[in-house]
């Protein structure tokens, strides 16, 4: 009987933490704004979480998109549609692999970070401190962070998408001799705006929050220890990983499965 | 005299252990109050309950009269900026320096320029003896600047209550004499309120007016020190002098000796 009890645990485990990420989100975004104090500390966070991110984003983006051509171009050629390498490094990057690449990255590389900063801070007493001083942590640590992500992720996912475009064309183009016209016109008479370029915007946008609210709820919740942030952190890449996965198909299924 | 904080009757558990059965505190205006007790039994808790942060499982704890698990969350913290508490790790921002831990309560809570403001820290600053340390960061002080880098912002905002968490653990002589020195002058320049946990019997007999001893989830022996030094309790005695063995034993509990060594019989 031992599993059965386990499993009813677990199960309680689980709801209970579900119950605690809720209000904690609910506790750092439904308040009164509060524009003038949240500005600098939300663009301090942008600095950390988004720009911090750019090298990893960029030199990601760039093999990306090489390797792509690469691949693609040895498939088209056999059937002489070399031309249409354009659309299929950029499409695959737009739809695909630019929101997921860069959520998983962006999980990496922000995401545990965020986990070990607040862990970090409720084991050092340091949220204790504020809420004694009558400071909300939920609006002056979690809220800024949580826009940051938000805001930032998107735009590296576009940059990821742009950089991987650029070495496609690197590799396509430069190197294998693919026409330059036909790269970049059949690619803008293939790749629709909204069919395309929004939806993968809204994915990013998606993946943002689910990334940034899991990354700071586990440093939030965690248990304040060495052991305790080491387990959060992994929980965080691990957790914020699968939920993009499975999320992309959701939303994949959603933006351009069946008519 | 009056009570600044009163606590009636208070019930506290913590994952299904009992951690207070029954206590009542007074915590008086104006005057150092010391609770000790030995390690692990949640003196920390109480400065945690004290301050809104724990509600208790039954009975009341009052500030100025008015019940602290009973406030609404804005009002709890509107009261929270007459009270204070200087936690055990000094708890510094680790990404300001000195300076702005200690203009932080003052930026957040008033609408002063930030020339007043910059007077107004130094001279906190210059009240603990770290005028000079003003622009390091909290990683570059040592334990002790820190714990006073701390106390500086504590008394940022000219509270009524200030509450410590073991201010002399882990501290070195020359470090807790500064601490002692300081908890005192300020007691008595500012007329704050004090509440200090601790378990250093020696410095608390020199700064506590009235002092609560905690043990066995109960209040064991409450009075001046004078009183609590000639208390006839055989547990607090063991606690001042620092007996290994007395009411609260050496041995943590376990089986009988001859059955664990010799065999089951």
């Amino acid at each position: 009987m031992q599993w059965l009890a386990s499993i009813g645990r677990n199960t309680i485990d689980t709801v209970g933490s579900f119950g605690r990420a809720f209000l904690m989100l609910m506790g750092a975004i439904i308040a009164k704004p509060q524009f003038v104090k949240n500005t600098p500390l939300t663009i301090k966070q942008i600095y950390v979480v988004g720009v911090q991110s750019l090298l990893i984003i960029v030199v990601s983006g760039l093999f990306i998109g090489m390797v792509m051509a690469l691949q693609g171009y040895t498939i088209l050629v056999d059937y002489g549609a070399e031309g249409s390498l354009g659309p299929m490094v950029a499409l695959s990057l737009l739809r695909e692999l630019g929101p997921v690449v860069t959520a998983l990255l962006f999980a990496g590389r922000a995401g545990s970070a965020l986990t070990a900063e607040i862990g970090l801070m409720k084991a050092t007493e340091q949220l204790s401190s504020l809420e004694m001083m009558a400071v909300d942590p939920l609006r002056r640590v979690v809220a800024p962070r949580l826009w940051a992500g938000i805001i930032s992720m998107p735009m590296l996912a576009l940059i990821f998408s742009a950089v991987g475009i650029l070495g496609g064309h690197l590799v396509g183009v430069d190197w294998l001799g693919v026409d330059v016209g036909s790269y970049w016109s059949i690619m803008q008479s293939s790749v629709d705006w909204s069919e395309d370029v929004v939806n993968g915007i809204i994915k990013t946008i998606v993946f943002a929050f689910v990334i940034t609210w899991i990354a700071i709820f586990k440093g939030y919740d965690a248990v304040p220890t060495s052991e305790g942030i080491s387990k959060a952190t992994t929980e965080t890449v691990v957790f914020s990983s699968l939920a993009v996965l499975g999320l992309d198909f959701i939303l994949t299924a959603l933006m351009f499965g069946i008519e | 005299m009056e009570n600044l904080l009163e606590i009636d009757n208070l019930t506290f558990s913590r994952s299904g252990r009992i951690i207070y059965d029954d206590i009542s505190l007074r915590i008086v205006k104006g005057k150092t109050t010391a609770i000790m007790g030995p390690s692990g039994i949640g003196k920390t808790t109480m400065l945690r309950l004290m301050g809104g942060q724990l509600k208790p499982d039954s009975g009341d704890i009052r500030f100025k009269g008015e019940s602290i698990q009973s406030m609404k969350r804005n009002r709890l913290f509107t009261v929270r900026r007459q009270m204070s508490m200087l936690f055990q790790s000094g708890a510094l921002f680790t990404d300001m320096t000195v300076f702005d831990n200690i203009a932080f309560p003052l930026r957040e809570h008033t609408k002063l320029s930030e020339s007043v403001i910059k007077t107004l820290v130094l001279l906190k600053l210059q009240a603990v003896g770290l005028r000079g340390a003003a622009d390091l960061m909290p990683a570059e002080l040592s334990g002790g600047m820190a714990r006073r880098a701390a106390l500086a912002r504590a008394i940022a905002l000219d509270p009524e209550l200030i509450m410590y968490d073991e201010p002399f653990a882990g501290q070195d002589p020359i470090s807790m004499g500064v601490l002692v020195k300081l908890i005192k002058a300020l007691n008595d320049s500012l007329q704050l309120t004090s509440v200090v946990v601790t378990h250093d019997v020696t410095e608390v007999l020199t700064i506590a007016d009235y002092i609560y001893i905690l043990a066995e989830k109960k209040v064991i022996g409450s009075g001046t020190p004078e009183q609590i030094k000639q208390s006839d309790s055989p547990l607090v005695q063991q606690f001042l002098k620092g007996h290994a063995d007395g009411p609260v034993p050496f041995h943590y509990p376990a089986d009988d000796l001859e059955q664990t060594f010799l065999g089951a019989k």
